[in-house]
């Protein structure tokens, strides 16, 4: 117990002038409670005045009625609010540095048929970026490749690691495909007045050879041995169990409408990544069992006609409709950190706040298939944990206290707050 | 057979090569032909211009003119008379935007990113220093005949063109031509009529200018070169462009705009240096009318109306916009709308996909609401009075041109056809007298003896040939020239089959009412034939079915969705809002319950029940009352943003292009802006005039604009200026150290340039006459900020270069007055501090680019706390209509409080502008102009629900929805209407 009490001071003494030298904590072993805390269950319920006993790296109990042994270790979050750890649920995290550096990009591989492609190789636990992430809350994050078609397979990290190998949380889980444009751009219009192409039709047809390529591949995993070994067929045979899913990143209506097919032909478990046009087809989604990520409601609707409003209350919604979704954050400019307030947008334009934390929690962790592990503050699930001064979702309240994954806690420092000391220093000031 | 392909053959020579009088310097090969063309046209209905005219009158054309016009001219010896009972004679139209008989300009790709820039021209020879000012390019010069593109304009009733080549911001001159086929002499009226200017730089691969704001610097910046040209500077040598644009300002001058802005930023430039342009528009005019009316020209305008967009799949559809879809309604009205505004204009087949579709188009604009009278000017007396060529075409009088129609009635009805289009008296027949319809009698001679039919002729393309029966029968007529193919025999059901089993041929030569040829019959044989006129067809007057005038929308201001339909203007009121949350940014910090009044346009009071009358009172219980936000570093409502074209151009304006369409003005209303800096992009060291806008969402561009603000220009640092992302670079600076080496070398230039102006004008003063210095608009924009009369906002990033502008500043006089971005401030705040900037940031933006990488989000905070004047911008604009919250991370990430968070985009960027006396906070006498919001407004649960400005409620939720609701009906209506209008010719 003491031995616990001591690393989770050090943490807090450790200061250095470096990310480089913020080391990932140590597994956490014995038990602490978090007392006195408006728990965010994740799930919708709040717990007021709540204790969460942590156990090594899980969760062992939440409640109200949790006896805290006398000696224990307790942190007293009175006044605090505590959150799941939040999930990101689609990032190029660690496979991009530098947007404008070609160099530091390792997010797009060449060729349109890459689902052996795995995301997870190329990330970097020593990215600069991934502790400005954790700082607000965000303790996982699933790590996409891009591409111009089938870009490749998905993993799902959390933040505290030295390699992959030891960030990994769920291994190739996913497999992303980026649907052809399907529609003419109104520049395509405007640019071009003879309508030779078609880019619907063409969209479609290769949609048809991707589905070919499935059946193709669903014949192969029905054979145990091969006299010849096809990788990329190999790379998608948990499609077909259902234990990868079928990531779609599509936007405009022709795409998602094509997505269904996945689902009724292959009986895939389908997530729509992206979906701006979502809101208009939201019960043909419901009817086919298919979720949806939200890229990034802080953007501009597509045409001047639409409801100025309309990406701020895409998932109010899928919400209304009983569709399966969460929310992400694409910003390159801020990549990834503002999260917390995306969901929270989602709140202002419809959303009740547990909704709008299920976003980027709970509902985050069903999609991503990670939901037995962590998502919500229940029993058994890993203690990954997010305590806040107030409320997460608001960017004036929004400032975390101690974060935990696994049961470690983990150190809040980023090249960011390391800076900023550095230059409090050197100005006197406080 | 033989003998009639000569006849033919002869005939085309004759038409093509008869001279109306030898050409005296010119060999004759041959025998003189001489010829005066004399013909005398009776019983005429003579239509001698809009207002005039003769019924059953004569005209006398001579020697490619007229001799004379009247009720009672007598057909003098030797001229040939021509019968024109039932026929009408009109003026031939003008054109005057055309490029008929020049050179095609021909481009060259070139990448700036993979070859670099071009910075100077390519043009060898003692021009001027930019590729895209031509004033030298002299149509008459390389013009010549273009029969082919001749005939298709005189088949739509065309006879004299204005001609120039389309390149170039400054293109030169216009030569006037007919469109007579005779020879380059004889066609050749005037041979510098006109001088063309337009927006578009044309095959030029130079790299200036890159933007809009660039084409009018340069426009503006060529006048004053022009102007001081004049006194012959031994600095400048010989300048063949400047001279040559000395030499045609006389002429007159026309500016390519092609769209409603464009228009008015074209007159503009007019206004500034006493030029009036004739101004060619595009189909969007209308609107606009009270602003292009303002504008005093008079307008060529282009017949292209927007085709229907393909809505026939509501997906498709989908992705039409509301203002593509009002346009495509309403753009026909364009000319309608001139007529109605009495704005004088011209029409042109330019613009046209193809001049084929002319007479549809016209009579589409016809059909909404254009006159025939104004058609009919517009095609005829205002081209020649513009031009002022009226002495020679635009109107039938004695001693023009002869110039004319011979139609088969009033030229606007769908029914007539042009017959004739004569053209300096010569006569090119358009279509064959539709008089040869009517039955004949045909005779086939075999060698069975002959056989004998009727033919009934409809017109030119349909007759029926009636032996015992009707057969099944193809005919043709085109010009003297017939064919016919008939199926002897019974007229068979499945006639296709009977055609193709048992035809005869017939070929022959119409010889007025004679008609006589040869044919194979359906064995093989050679026959002959003839036909005879027995009854000429009764001259039907068809009832013609009028099509009604259709019924359009409003017009909508903007022409945009969210747009305020005509007369729906918001007003200026007398606004009380009470019982709010009112952060004031004053002493009196946050006062809770209280009332605000906004009375005209400014905050008249604040306080505790305030008991006064009000339009409008709005209950603010439970909201939040803030200045309206004040976006220091915007890219909205703008044309175009960068003038990359050269390191330096302090010279371009962003205000020459404001854009006030932009919906992203509304939609940023929706988040409580209500002030925005618009700014030169970073593309170059020394950027442009920047423009301080209110979003007044509805006015024009003028009226967007932040009257009596201090101006304003953009600087730029780092990778953006560098081009570090350019494959090849070629425009200097590529590193920190040019950069630094810019900006010197432009304010040192500028001291040399003020110290010459001083001296001449002392000189001036004393008496002394001297040469003017040349006036540098560029080195002008620098010479204001060294006289505090213009302030700089910064783009920036890292410490070094930040310290590296100061240090220029510092040595040359000025003080940056803005850093804006700069996201190492935090690195050097004291020094930025010392040197008396303030700082205008981003809240958390980071890792896009390599300069920042050591950003981070307590910058804001940390200058806040060192005492610098901080403000949060945009840069985007998403982003920009959520600005609180971006402040609101100045709590989150460095403690900074509420209120201090609040005024970084109110007060704190209203400081910056020089505009604190006008805007960004609630004190009484400044402008109305305020935000009411559902919630503490640094909170994410703050929705703006009344944006108003200098008390104009420009956006509230209400509203919206009422525009959302009249966007969805409006949508719906248009797209009906061209599924159901897709039946329809047009």
């Amino acid at each position: 117990m003491k031995n616990i009490l001591f690393i989770l001071l050090t943490v807090f003494v450790l200061q250095v002038d470096a990310q480089e030298t913020v080391a990932p904590a140590k597994a956490h072993q014995g038990v602490f409670f978090i007392s006195h805390a408006t728990i965010h269950v994740g799930n919708g319920t709040i717990i007021q005045q709540g204790t969460i006993k942590i156990k090594d790296d899980k969760i062992e109990s939440v409640g109200t009625d949790i006896a805290v042994p006398d000696g224990a270790i307790v942190i007293d979050a009175t006044g605090q609010e505590v959150y799941p750890g939040l999930i990101l649920s689609t990032s190029t995290l660690g496979l991009n540095e530098v947007g404008a550096v070609k160099a530091t990009n390792d997010t797009r591989e060449l060729g349109e048929l890459n689902p052996d492609v795995r995301a997870i190789v190329a990330y970097n636990t020593d990215s600069k970026v991934i502790n400005t992430l954790r700082s607000n809350g965000i303790l996982l994050a699933n790590i996409v490749p891009e591409g111009s078609f089938v870009a490749g397979s998905s993993s799902v990290v959390q933040l505290d690691a030295w390699n992959w190998e030891d960030a990994l949380y769920l291994k190739d889980g996913g497999i992303h495909i980026f649907m052809p444009s399907m529609q003419r751009s109104r520049w395509w219009r405007f640019f071009t007045s003879n309508n030779q192409s078609d880019p619907y039709k063409e969209g479609l047809a290769k949609i048809e050879k991707l589905k070919t390529f499935f059946k193709e591949a669903k014949a192969y995993a029905a054979v145990k041995e091969h006299e010849e070994t096809n990788l990329k067929y190999e790379s998608v045979k948990g499609l077909f169990d259902q234990s990868q899913t079928l990531f779609v990143h599509a936007n405009n209506v022709k795409q998602i409408l094509s997505a269904i097919d996945f689902v009724k032909e292959f009986h895939f478990k389908v997530v729509l990544v992206g979906a701006e046009e979502c809101y208009r087809v939201a019960p043909l989604l419901k009817e086919n069992n298919m979720a949806v990520i939200l890229l990034q409601p802080h953007q501009l609707p597509d045409m001047a006609d639409d409801d100025i409003d309309q990406p701020y209350k895409n998932a109010a919604v899928l919400q209304k409709a009983g569709v399966l979704f969460a929310i992400s954050d694409e910003a390159s400019d801020t990549r990834g950190r503002n999260l917390p307030f995306n969901a929270g947008t989602a709140a202002t334009y419809g959303l009740t706040k547990e909704e709008a934390l299920a976003a980027i929690t709970l509902n985050a962790a069903k999609i991503l298939n990670i939901a037995d592990k962590t998502g919500s503050l229940e029993a058994g699930k890993d203690a990954n944990i997010v305590i806040s001064k107030g409320d997460i979702l608001d960017m004036r309240k929004s400032i975390i206290s101690r974060a935990f994954i696994q049961g470690r806690q983990i150190d809040l420092t980023n090249k960011q707050t390391l800076l900023y000391e550095k230059y409090m220093q050197k100005y006197n000031l406080k | 057979m033989r003998i009639l392909q000569r006849c033919f053959i002869w005939a085309v020579c004759v038409l093509l090569v008869l001279p109306m009088a030898a050409q005296p310097t010119f060999p004759v090969n041959g025998v003189a032909n001489p010829n005066h063309g004399y013909f005398a046209f009776t019983n005429a209905t003579i239509v001698q211009d809009a207002l005039q005219t003769i019924t059953n009158g004569t005209m006398i054309i001579k020697d490619g003119k007229i001799l004379s016009i009247g009720k009672n001219v007598q057909t003098p010896a030797g001229a040939v008379e021509v019968d024109c009972s039932g026929k009408y004679i009109y003026p031939s139209f003008i054109d005057i935007y055309t490029d008929y008989g020049v050179p095609q300009p021909k481009r060259q790709s070139r990448s700036s990113f993979s070859q670099g820039q071009q910075l100077f021209s390519d043009t060898k020879g003692a021009y001027g220093w930019n590729e895209a000012i031509k004033p030298g390019t002299e149509a008459f010069k390389d013009f010549s005949i273009d029969n082919d593109k001749a005939e298709s304009f005189r088949k739509l009733g065309f006879g004299t063109v204005l001609s120039h080549v389309e390149d170039g911001i400054a293109r030169g001159t216009g030569v006037l031509v007919t469109l007579a086929n005779t020879n380059d002499n004889f066609v050749m009226l005037k041979e510098r009529a006109s001088a063309h200017y337009s927006f578009s730089k044309g095959i030029s691969t130079q790299s200036y200018p890159s933007s809009l704001m660039g084409d009018i610097a340069l426009l503006r910046q060529t006048y004053l070169d022009a102007a001081w040209y004049k006194q012959k500077p031994v600095e400048e040598g010989t300048n063949l462009s400047l001279q040559a644009w000395n030499n045609n300002q006389p002429l007159p001058q026309i500016f390519e705009a092609n769209d409603k802005w464009n228009d008015l930023r074209a007159d503009r430039i007019g206004d500034e240096f006493g030029v009036q342009y004739i101004i060619k528009a595009g189909v969007n005019e209308y609107q606009r009318m009270d602003d292009i009316k303002a504008t005093n020209a008079t307008f060529i305008l282009p017949l292209n109306f927007p085709k229907s967009p393909d809505v026939s799949d509501p997906e498709d559809a989908a992705t039409v916009s509301l203002s593509e879809l009002k346009n495509w309604e309403m753009a026909p009205s364009n000319p309608a709308a001139f007529e109605k505004a009495g704005i004088p204009f011209c029409l042109t087949t330019a613009d046209l996909p193809s001049t084929k579709m002319f007479w549809t188009h016209l009579q589409k604009a016809m059909l909404y609401g254009l006159s025939a009278e104004e058609a009919l000017k517009a095609l005829t007396a205002t081209p020649a009075a513009t031009l002022g060529i009226d002495n020679l075409v635009g109107s039938l009088q004695e001693g023009k041109l002869a110039n004319f129609l011979i139609t088969s009635g009033p030229i606007f009805d769908s029914k007539t056809e042009i017959l004739d289009n004569y053209i300096q008296g010569h006569q090119y027949e358009i279509n064959p007298d539709a008089s040869t319809a009517g039955s004949y009698r045909v005779t086939i001679l075999t060698a069975k003896g002959d056989e004998n039919y009727t033919l009934e002729v409809k017109n030119s393309k349909s007759a029926t040939l009636i032996g015992k029966d009707s057969l099944d029968t193809k005919f043709e007529q085109e010009g003297k020239k017939i064919t016919i193919r008939f199926s002897p025999g019974k007229k068979e059901s499945n006639t296709k089959k009977s055609m193709a089993e048992n035809a005869v041929r017939l070929s022959g030569l119409a010889s007025g009412q004679e008609w006589s040829g040869i044919g194979i019959d359906t064995l093989g044989n050679s026959i002959t034939w003839t036909a005879t006129l027995i009854k000429k067809a009764k001259s039907e007057v068809k009832k013609e079915k009028k099509e009604e005038s259709p019924t359009l929308g409003k017009v909508f201001y903007p022409f945009e969705p969210y747009g305020w339909e005509e007369g729906k203007l918001p007003q200026q009121e007398t606004i009380l809002i009470q019982h709010a949350t009112i952060w004031t940014n004053e002493n009196e910090g946050v006062l809770t319950d209280a009332d605000l009044l906004i009375k005209d346009g400014k905050i008249a009071a604040i306080g505790k029940n305030l008991k006064v009358k009000a339009d409008k009172i709005i209950d603010g219980t439970g909201k939040h009352l803030t200045p309206g936000i004040i976006d220091e570093h915007s890219h909205i409502a703008t044309a175009s943003v960068n003038e990359g074209g050269q390191s330096v151009t302090s010279e371009v304006r962003i205000g020459d292009n404001l854009n006030p369409e932009d919906i992203n003005i509304y939609r940023q209303l929706s988040g409580g802006v209500t002030t925005s800096h618009i700014l030169h992009g970073s593309a170059n060291t020394i950027g442009g005039q920047t423009q301080l806008i209110k979003l007044r969402w509805g006015v024009d561009d003028e009226g967007l604009k932040f009257k009596g603000a201090a101006p304003f220009i953009k600087f730029a640092l780092g990778e953006n200026v560098k081009q570090s992302r350019y494959n090849v670079n070629t425009r200097y600076p590529v590193t920190r150290m040019g950069v630094q080496e810019v900006l010197i070398d432009a304010f040192t230039r500028a001291k040399d340039y003020r110290k010459s102006w001083q001296e001449y004008n002392e000189k001036m003063k004393r008496g002394i006459k001297t040469a003017a210095p040349r006036k540098d608009l560029e080195l002008d924009a620098l010479v204001e900020i060294l006289e505090k009369k213009r302030f700089i906002t910064c783009h920036s990033y890292v410490q070094s270069e930040l310290k590296a502008a100061m240090e220029v500043g510092d040595k040359m006089g000025y003080t940056v007055n803005t850093f804006t971005h700069v996201l190492e401030g935090y690195k050097v705040a004291d020094k930025l501090l010392k040197h008396g900037a303030n700082v205008s940031t981003f809240s958390d933006w980071w890792a896009y680019k390599m300069e920042v990488m050591d950003a981070i989000p307590y910058n804001a905070a940390i200058m806040q706390k060192m005492g610098l004047n901080v403000a949060i911008n945009s840069d985007d604009a998403e982003m920009a209509r959520r600005l609180n919250q971006e402040a609101a991370k100045t709590i989150k990430y460095g403690g900074v409080t509420e209120e201090q968070a609040l005024k970084m985009v109110t007060l704190n960027p209203a400081k910056m502008l020089h505009v604190e006396n006008r805007v960004g906070s609630l004190k009484v006498g400044k402008d109305g102009d305020v935000v009411l919001w559902s919630d503490n407004p640094l909170s994410i649960y703050a929705k703006p629900l009344y944006t108003i400005i200098e008390g104009t409620i420009y956006f509230d939720r209400q509203t919206n929805e009422e525009k959302m609701q009249e966007i969805k009906s409006e949508r719906q209506r248009i797209i009906l209407k061209i599924l159901n209008e897709k039946k329809k010719p047009f």
